[in-house]
């Protein structure tokens, strides 16, 4: 109770990968290479989702309260 | 054809009967009271509410709107996936404030906290205003989805859509959020058997992704339209990321979305389902790629409506019988979060129009009942939205919608970070992000049923006499000038000493976390 409690934590700032990785297209728009038949456009943007499920996973473990 | 339609009712059937089921499930004492109708008492252990929050992933959004959006204008369609990966992070840094100062003030719906962070009732009423209009076209793209898979079915002319309209009324008028909630299992369980059949099967009788994406290529190579193919060019780059993130931050301000977040049990499970949630978005973009398959297998839409391709498509892979568990997939997938999202919007007229405005003392029977008339006259909006827009894909209604709601982000989202904003400012913004959001939709043509207005969300920069081909997502543009005029009149209001509204809130408010003496349960505060 006595030292305030903060949501500020270095960790957020990972956060911004998923957000920003995403809006980039210059990343992903290209056909080539393909992946089981699948263009880069297609496969890398789901392959992104892996970076937001680590990333929400790490700020999740780091920031929880202790007990 | 007879199979498809007997499988189709029978589980319709079930799921429906099962609604009514629940409105005696989990003993509620009294259901006239609108805390039992309109929030499930709020005994929902954490299980249930992951399902509430995550079936607003599996709508008719997902498996209509997008594929349509893929097989007609292609790469475009795909941004629902970098949509749905931004958001989570974005819940995790935004709405978990909004639980924390929730559950200290006891604050129910995002107009709830307008009014107690800028002392604003106008304000708060436009808020409440803006969450009920906006879930209107979502809606009405659920409406649109359980309709695509009638038609396919073979049912003609209006009655679809009188039908879907009848189903979805009936029993949520019956049994509240205990009906979606119970219904949600069911729901997703037929929706993975679905998807996973028809991701894996559907591709090997197609003789592959890569075929399935030369296929895609060569159609979109055939039409003279230069904004369609496989990859983005240079001209619509910018509506694909600004709609990603136009959309994106639209989602959690929806009323529904907020009920979903708050009825979390502390903030660490917010933040486990939001790591656990992407991983639907993988999902979501195999189920998009259906409209692709659909391209190769030579699928046709009925009459002018893409939204039939999906459906079409299962027509045409499956067997009759598994075709009719897919489109009873389909159509209870846009049947529960129309429930979930009606109800939301009726809880916001309840809440903070009915209760603030009409009847100060309403009793618990007399809100119940206003919220359930309310459900329904949100429906009848749905179902306008669908009669006088008939935009070119049903994507559009969901992203006219995002125009709207997004008008709300400044004092909402900003609001739970900052209090620099004047109240006046807000609201001026709020005027001029809607007036400047509505004049953009209305300017876009649709080609397709030759409207001239309202056709859709892509706006070309070429209307505001810039030299380009390049179009943007209309609600970032609408949301730019409010947030334009948000400033300027913060800093105008503030020079001329306008008095502004007292902040109910304080700083440690929102991060306060279950355990804490000041955090209080909402079922308690909800109820009064």
């Amino acid at each position: 109770m006595t030292t305030p409690r903060t949501d500020r934590s270095p960790w957020n700032w990972l956060l911004l990968l998923p957000i920003a990785i995403p809006l980039i297209p210059a990343l992903f728009n290209a056909v080539e290479p393909r992946l089981f038949g699948i263009p880069l456009f297609y496969w890398l943007q789901l392959g992104f989702v892996l970076v937001s499920v680590a990333a929400t996973l790490v700020v999740y473990h780091m920031t929880r309260r202790a007990r | 054809m007879t199979t498809e339609i007997v499988i189709f009712a029978v589980l319709f059937l079930i799921v429906s009967g099962m609604g009514f089921v629940a409105s005696r499930w989990r003993r509620p004492d009294d259901i006239a009271s609108l805390n039992e109708w309109g929030l499930g008492g709020r005994n929902f252990g954490s299980w249930i509410t992951w399902f509430l929050v995550g079936g607003d992933l599996y709508t008719a959004y997902t498996f209509v709107a997008v594929p349509a959006l893929l097989f007609g204008a292609g790469a475009t369609g795909f941004f629902a996936v970098p949509y749905t990966v931004i958001v989570y992070p974005l819940v995790m840094i935004v709405l978990i404030r909004l639980w924390s100062v929730s559950h200290v003030h006891g604050l129910v719906t995002p107009a709830d906290f307008v009014r107690a962070r800028f002392g604003s009732p106008t304000l708060a009423l436009l808020v409440a205003i803006t969450g009920i209009v906006a879930t209107m076209p979502y809606i009405a793209l659920q409406l649109v989805g359980i309709e695509a898979v009638l038609k396919t079915m073979g049912v003609t002319g209006d009655l679809p859509l009188i039908i879907a309209f009848a189903i979805l009324a009936a029993y949520t008028y019956q049994s509240g959020l205990r009906a979606p909630a119970l219904i949600a299992f069911v729901k997703d369980a037929l929706i993975y058997v679905v998807i996973l059949v028809a991701v894996i099967y559907i591709p090997t009788q197609l003789g592959g992704w890569g075929s399935i994406f030369d296929a895609a290529q060569a159609k979109f190579d055939k039409t003279p339209a230069a904004t369609d193919g496989i990859l983005l060019n240079a001209n619509n780059q910018l509506q694909y990321v600004t709609l990603a993130l136009g959309s994106a931050l639209a989602l959690f301000l929806y009323p529904h979305s907020v009920t979903g977040v708050l009825a979390s049990k502390n903030r660490d499970v917010i933040k486990r389902n939001m790591s656990a949630l992407p991983a639907y978005s993988v999902l979501l973009g195999l189920i998009a790629l259906l409209g692709y398959m659909a391209i190769a297998a030579g699928v046709t839409p009925i009459g002018t409506d893409v939204n039939t391709v999906v459906p079409q498509l299962f027509d045409k892979m499956f067997p009759d019988w598994f075709a009719g568990v897919a489109f009873a997939a389909v159509g209870i997938g846009a049947l529960v979060p129309a429930a979930i999202m009606s109800i939301a919007a009726a809880n916001l007229f309840t809440r903070n129009i009915y209760r603030e405005y009409i009847n100060r003392d309403a009793t618990d029977a007399q809100q119940a009942s206003a919220s359930k008339i309310a459900s329904l006259v949100v429906k009848v909006g749905a179902v306008l939205f669908i009669l006088l827009i008939d935009p070119q894909f049903s994507i559009d209604l969901q992203l006219i919608g995002g125009v709207i709601i997004l008008q709300t982000l400044p004092s909402v989202a900003l609001g739970l970070f900052t209090r620099w904003f004047h109240r006046a400012g807000l609201i001026a913004g709020w005027i001029a992000g809607m007036g400047a959001g509505m004049l953009m939709l209305y300017n876009v043509a649709n080609p397709a049923t030759h409207h001239d207005h309202f056709g859709g969300s892509a706006f070309a920069l070429s209307k505001l006499g810039l030299d380009t081909k390049m179009t943007i997502y209309a609600g970032f543009l609408a949301l730019a000038v409010n947030l334009i005029v948000a400033l300027l009149g913060t800093v105008i209001a503030k020079s001329a000493k306008v008095v502004d509204g007292p902040d109910a809130t304080r700083t440690d408010d929102y991060t306060a976390d279950q355990g804490d003496p000041r955090v209080h349960d909402l079922e308690v505060t909800s109820s009064t």
